[in-house]
C-alpha cells in the first residue's frame, strides 16, 4: 500500500533548540496514526512542518510518492493537508459559519458575499457532525467546548485527505468525545489518513492503528495500537520505567487553616467556589481547558473583582481588590506565563529576585544597596538549586525550570505564607520538573499553604495532598490525593456538565 | 448587518437591539437627546439652515472617519487621513490649475492619489511588520512635508475650473426641491456611508476587516493571503481619504497645504463615539456616521448657546471618555 504521507529525516531548529532530529513518519490512507511523546518532543513542531506552517529545514516529504515542499497553510490545503490547532484559533467577532468557510467564502460577482450559501453550506457540515448549531451563531457567545466543535467542523469544510488533530478532545466530555469518535470513523472508511495527538491513554487504545513515539526531538519507534501494552508506549515516551510515585501524604488536618474561601463567584467563570486550605497542605486544582481554575486563583489574587463570596485569610475575612493588596495579606501567585509577568528577562538574576521587596534593599536617598541584594540573590541561588554561572547572568539565558525557580525566589523573599502556582512546570524538561516538586514540597514542609493548578493530570496527582476538581466554573469535587484516585476518578468530576449537543437541543 | 444574536431575530427593531449594537444605540440616543436639549435652549438651534449646517460641517470629518473605521476594524489604525487628505487636495490642485486638466480627471487624481498613499501605509503594516501606529505617523509626517514642498507653501486655488466648488456647495437635491438645499458634500458623505457599510457587511473584503481584527493568526492559518488584504483595506481607505480631499478642496475652493494636522484625531474621536472598538473586530459605519455628526451637533449647539470654543474642545474630550467608558461597562457585563 503506498503511503498517503511520507517524511523523512526531517531536521528543524529553532534558535537555540535542536526540535527534530532527522525524524520520520508515514500515513496511509484509512488509519489512525497516533503521534506520542512529552511536552517539548516535537510533536507539534512536526504536524506544523506536515501542514505547511513552518519550512523544514532538512529531510523529505512525499505526498502520494511525489515530493512536495508545502510553503504555506494555503499549499498544505491544496495537497490536502488539514490541521485542527491545539489552541483555539477562531475569530471571537464572527458567526460560527463565518469561521467555517473563512477565505472560501461563497461569492458572488464583484467579490459580494452570499450569506445564505454561506450559511446553507456550514449547516450541512454541521449536520454531518450532528451538530446542532445555528451557523449565524456569534462564536464568543459558545462554550470552550462548542468552540472546538466548530473548529473540526472548519478542518473538515475542506475534505481533507490527510487530517492532523492536535488534541482534539482536551475541552470535550465523553458524548463529545463519543461524537467525535464517530466522525473519526466514518472519516476512516473515506480512506482519509488521520494524525492524532492526545495526551489520553485511553482515547489512543480506543481509536489508533499504529503509534509513533518521540522523545526530545527524535525518533523512537513506531508500534501496532493493538498489541503494544500502554506501559510499553510510556516507557518508549519517557524512556525509562516509569513508576508514577504516591506522594507521601503528611497529616496536615491538626494544622490550622491558612486560607477559606466561600461562596466565590464571578460571572459564568467561577460559579459558588468553596473550600479551604490549611498550612503544610498542598492543594491541587484540576479540570479541563477554561474549567474556571485560574479565574479562581486570579480572585484570591485581586487580579479580578468578585460578584460574590468571602475569602478568610488565618480565619480573618480579608477584602482583597487588587494584587498589592493580597501580597500585603501574604499571597503569592506564579502566573502560568513566567516570561509575560512574572519576571524582566532582560534583567540579571539579582535583579530579578530583589525587585519583589526592593524596599528592604533601598538606604535613604533611594540609593539601592548593591551588596545586600547581591547576598539576598546568592543565598536563594543555593538555596533553590538555580543552575546559573553568577547572579549577575541575564535570566532570559537560562532554562525554563532555573526560570521558574528565580520566579519561586521573589515570591518567598516576600514572605508569601500561601502560594499559588499555576501550571508550576510549563515547558519545562522533565528532569527540572522533578526538581521543582521537590521544592514545592519542601515549601509545604516549612509551613506555607500551597495550590498548584495544573493541567497535567500526573503532576496534579503526584503533588496534591488533596485534588480540587472543577467544571465549568464549578468546584465539582474534593479527592484525596494519593494512591486512591485515579485519574479517571478525576475526569469524571472534570466533566460532570451537560453535554453542549444536548444543551444545543434544548435550546432548539 | 449581520445577525449577532443566537437565534434567528424576530422583529428588524430586535435585530436593531441586538446585542453587537448596544453602543450605536447608545450614540443615536445620546444625538437625539443633544438635537432635544439644544433646540429647546435654542430657538434659531432647529432651523432647516442651521441643520444644513451641521450637516455640511459633518461632510469631510464624516468621510475620514468612514475611512479610518475601515483600517480600525482590521485592528489597526491611520494617523495619516488628515495630512494624505491634504496631499490629495493639494495633488488636484497640480493637476486643475497648474496643468489645467479637466475636472474630471481632478477628482480621479485625488481618489488615486488617495489609493496608492494608502497602500503604501499597507505595505509598511503588512510586509514590513512596522506596527500601524507607527507606519501612519511616518506617513503624516511624510505627506505633510510633501503637500509643502509640492505646493510651495502657498495655497493652490481652483478659480479657474468653475465646476470645482460645486462638489461640494452645489446641490442636486436643491435643484429638485427648492425647499431643501442639502449641499452635495453631504450627499457624498452619505454615498459614501452607504457604499463602504456595503463594502464591509456583504463583501470579501469586509469580512476580512472583521477577521482580521478579530484573529489575525487564525485568518493568516486558514490559507487568507493576509497581507495582500491588509494592503487592500488601507489603499481602499485612502480612496475614500481622497474624497475627502476634494470636498475640503472645493468647499475651500482651494488646497490649502498646511491644513490637515488634526483632523485625523477629530475622525478616529468619532469612530470611537460610535462605538467602534480600538482593539479590532468590531465597528459600523452607521457608528462612526452617528459619531461625527455628534461632533459637529455639540460643536454648533455651543455655538448657538454662544459658550466660547475654548469650552467645547474640553466637552468634545469629555465625550470621547464617557463613549468609551459606557462601552467597556456594556462589555465587561456581557462577558
Amino acid at each position: 500500500m503506498t503511503n498517503l504521507v511520507e517524511m523523512r529525516g526531517i531536521e528543524k531548529r529553532f534558535p537555540g533548540v535542536h526540535a527534530l532530529k532527522a525524524v520520520q513518519f508515514d500515513l496511509r490512507p484509512g488509519e489512525v496514526h497516533a503521534l506520542m511523546g512529552e511536552n517539548g518532543a516535537g510533536k507539534s513542531t512536526l504536524m506544523k512542518i506536515m501542514s505547511g506552517i513552518y519550512p523544514r529545514d532538512g529531510g523529505e516529504m512525499l505526498v502520494d510518492g511525489r515530493p512536495v515542499t508545502p510553503d504555506g497553510p494555503r499549499a498544505a490545503q491544496e495537497l490536502g493537508i488539514g490541521i485542527i490547532h491545539q489552541e483555539l484559533s477562531l475569530m471571537n467577532d464572527l458567526t460560527a459559519a463565518q469561521n467555517v468557510l473563512i477565505g472560501r467564502e461563497p461569492r458572488r460577482s464583484f467579490g459580494r458575499l452570499d450569506e445564505a450559501a454561506l450559511n446553507a453550506k456550514t449547516a450541512e457540515i454541521f449536520a454531518s457532525l450532528n451538530l446542532k448549531m445555528d451557523p449565524r451563531t456569534q462564536v464568543s457567545t459558545q462554550t470552550i467546548a462548542r468552540q472546538q466543535l466548530i473548529e473540526i467542523a472548519k478542518a473538515l469544510s475542506y475534505k481533507p485527505r490527510v487530517l492532523i488533530m492536535d488534541e482534539p478532545t482536551a475541552a470535550l466530555n465523553d458524548a463529545e468525545i463519543n461524537e467525535l469518535f464517530k466522525v473519526i470513523e466514518m472519516l476512516k472508511a473515506d480512506g482519509v489518513g488521520i494524525v492524532y495527538i492526545s495526551h489520553r491513554m485511553d482515547e489512543i487504545k480506543r481509536i489508533a492503528d499504529r503509534v509513533t513515539i518521540l522523545r526530545d526531538g527524535a525518533y523512537i519507534d513506531t508500534v501496532q495500537a493493538a498489541d503494544t501494552p500502554l506501559s510499553k508506549i510510556i516507557q518508549l515516551m519517557v524512556g525509562r520505567e516509569v513508576t508514577q510515585s504516591a506522594p507521601v501524604i503528611p497529616d496536615s488536618t491538626a494544622s490550622p487553616v491558612a486560607l477559606e474561601v466561600r461562596n466565590l463567584s464571578r460571572g459564568h467563570e467561577v460559579r459558588d467556589v468553596s473550600f479551604d486550605l490549611r498550612k503544610g497542605e498542598i492543594l491541587g486544582f484540576a479540570g479541563l481547558m477554561g474549567a474556571g481554575r485560574t479565574e479562581v486563583a486570579r480572585i484570591i489574587f485581586g487580579a479580578d473583582p468578585r460578584d460574590d463570596g468571602e475569602i478568610l485569610i488565618d480565619g480573618q475575612p480579608v477584602d482583597i481588590r487588587s494584587p498589592n493588596a493580597a501580597v500585603q495579606a501574604g499571597i503569592g501567585y506564579l502566573s502560568e506565563d513566567r516570561k509575560h509577568f512574572g519576571l524582566a528577562v532582560d534583567m540579571t538574576v539579582r535583579a530579578n529576585i530583589a525587585m519583589a521587596d526592593l524596599g528592604r534593599f533601598t538606604g535613604p536617598m533611594g540609593v539601592l544597596n548593591e551588596a545586600a541584594m547581591e547576598d539576598t540573590a546568592k543565598d536563594y541561588i543555593q538555596r533553590l538549586g538555580i543552575r546559573t554561572p553568577s547572579d549577575m547572568q541575564d535570566v532570559r539565558l537560562l532554562s525554563g525550570g532555573n526560570q521558574q525557580k528565580v520566579v519561586i525566589a521573589k515570591w518567598l523573599l516576600r514572605d508569601c505564607d500561601i502560594l499559588i502556582f499555576d501550571e508550576p512546570t510549563r515547558g519545562i524538561d522533565i528532569g527540572a520538573k522533578s526538581e521543582i516538586y521537590a521544592l514545592l514540597e519542601d515549601l509545604a514542609a516549612q509551613g506555607r499553604a500551597i495550590i498548584v493548578i495544573s493541567s497535567e493530570l500526573p503532576e496534579v496527582m503526584r503533588l496534591s495532598h488533596r485534588i480540587a476538581v472543577m467544571c465549568e466554573g464549578r468546584l465539582t469535587g474534593i479527592l484525596p490525593g494519593g494512591a486512591a484516585t485515579t485519574q479517571e476518578h478525576i475526569m469524571e468530576l472534570a466533566t460532570r456538565r451537560g453535554s453542549a449537543l444536548v444543551d444545543a437541543e434544548g435550546q432548539q | 448587518m449581520t445577525t449577532t444574536t443566537q437565534d434567528a431575530p424576530a422583529s428588524p427593531l430586535a435585530r436593531i437591539i441586538a446585542a453587537g449594537t448596544h453602543q450605536r444605540v447608545l450614540a443615536f440616543a445620546s444625538l437625539i437627546v443633544l438635537l432635544i436639549g439644544f433646540s429647546i435652549a435654542s430657538p434659531n438651534f432647529m432651523q432647516t439652515s442651521n441643520m444644513i449646517a451641521i450637516l455640511q460641517a459633518t461632510s469631510v470629518n464624516g468621510v475620514l472617519a468612514i475611512a479610518v473605521t475601515l483600517v480600525i476594524i482590521t485592528g489597526g489604525i491611520d494617523l495619516s487621513v488628515g495630512t494624505m487628505m491634504t496631499f490629495c487636495a493639494v495633488i488636484t490642485g497640480v493637476v486643475l490649475t497648474y496643468m489645467g486638466m479637466p475636472l474630471m480627471l481632478g477628482v480621479v487624481a485625488a481618489v488615486l492619489t488617495g489609493a496608492f498613499c494608502g497602500a503604501c501605509s499597507g505595505t509598511f503594516v503588512a510586509k514590513m511588520a512596522i506596527p500601524p501606529f507607527i507606519a501612519t505617523l511616518g506617513m503624516m509626517l511624510i505627506l505633510k512635508g510633501l503637500s509643502l514642498v509640492i505646493s510651495g507653501t502657498r495655497p493652490i486655488y481652483f478659480n479657474d475650473t468653475p465646476g470645482f466648488s460645486e462638489i461640494s456647495r452645489g446641490s442636486l437635491i436643491g435643484e429638485v426641491l427648492p425647499s431643501l438645499p442639502i449641499p452635495n458634500g453631504v450627499l457624498i458623505l452619505f454615498i459614501v456611508a452607504a457604499v463602504a457599510a456595503y463594502i464591509l457587511n456583504r463583501t470579501v473584503l469586509g469580512r476580512y476587516c472583521f477577521a482580521l481584527g478579530s484573529n489575525e493568526e487564525s485568518v493568516r492559518l486558514s490559507g487568507v493571503n493576509t497581507d495582500r488584504w491588509k494592503i487592500v483595506i488601507y489603499a481602499l481607505s485612502g480612496a475614500i481619504v481622497g474624497i475627502a480631499g476634494l470636498l475640503i478642496a472645493s468647499r475651500l475652493n482651494s488646497a490649502q497645504p498646511a491644513l490637515g494636522l488634526g483632523y485625523e484625531l477629530e475622525a478616529i474621536a468619532a469612530v470611537v463615539i460610535g462605538g467602534t472598538s480600538l482593539s479590532g473586530g468590531r465597528g459600523s459605519i452607521l457608528g462612526s456616521l452617528i459619531g461625527a455628526l455628534i461632533m459637529a451637533v455639540l460643536t454648533n449647539g455651543l455655538r448657538v448657546l454662544s459658550v466660547a470654543q475654548e469650552w467645547q474642545t474640553v466637552v468634545t474630550g469629555a465625550i470621547i471618555i464617557l463613549a468609551v467608558y459606557a462601552d467597556m461597562m456594556r462589555r465587561n457585563k456581557t462577558s
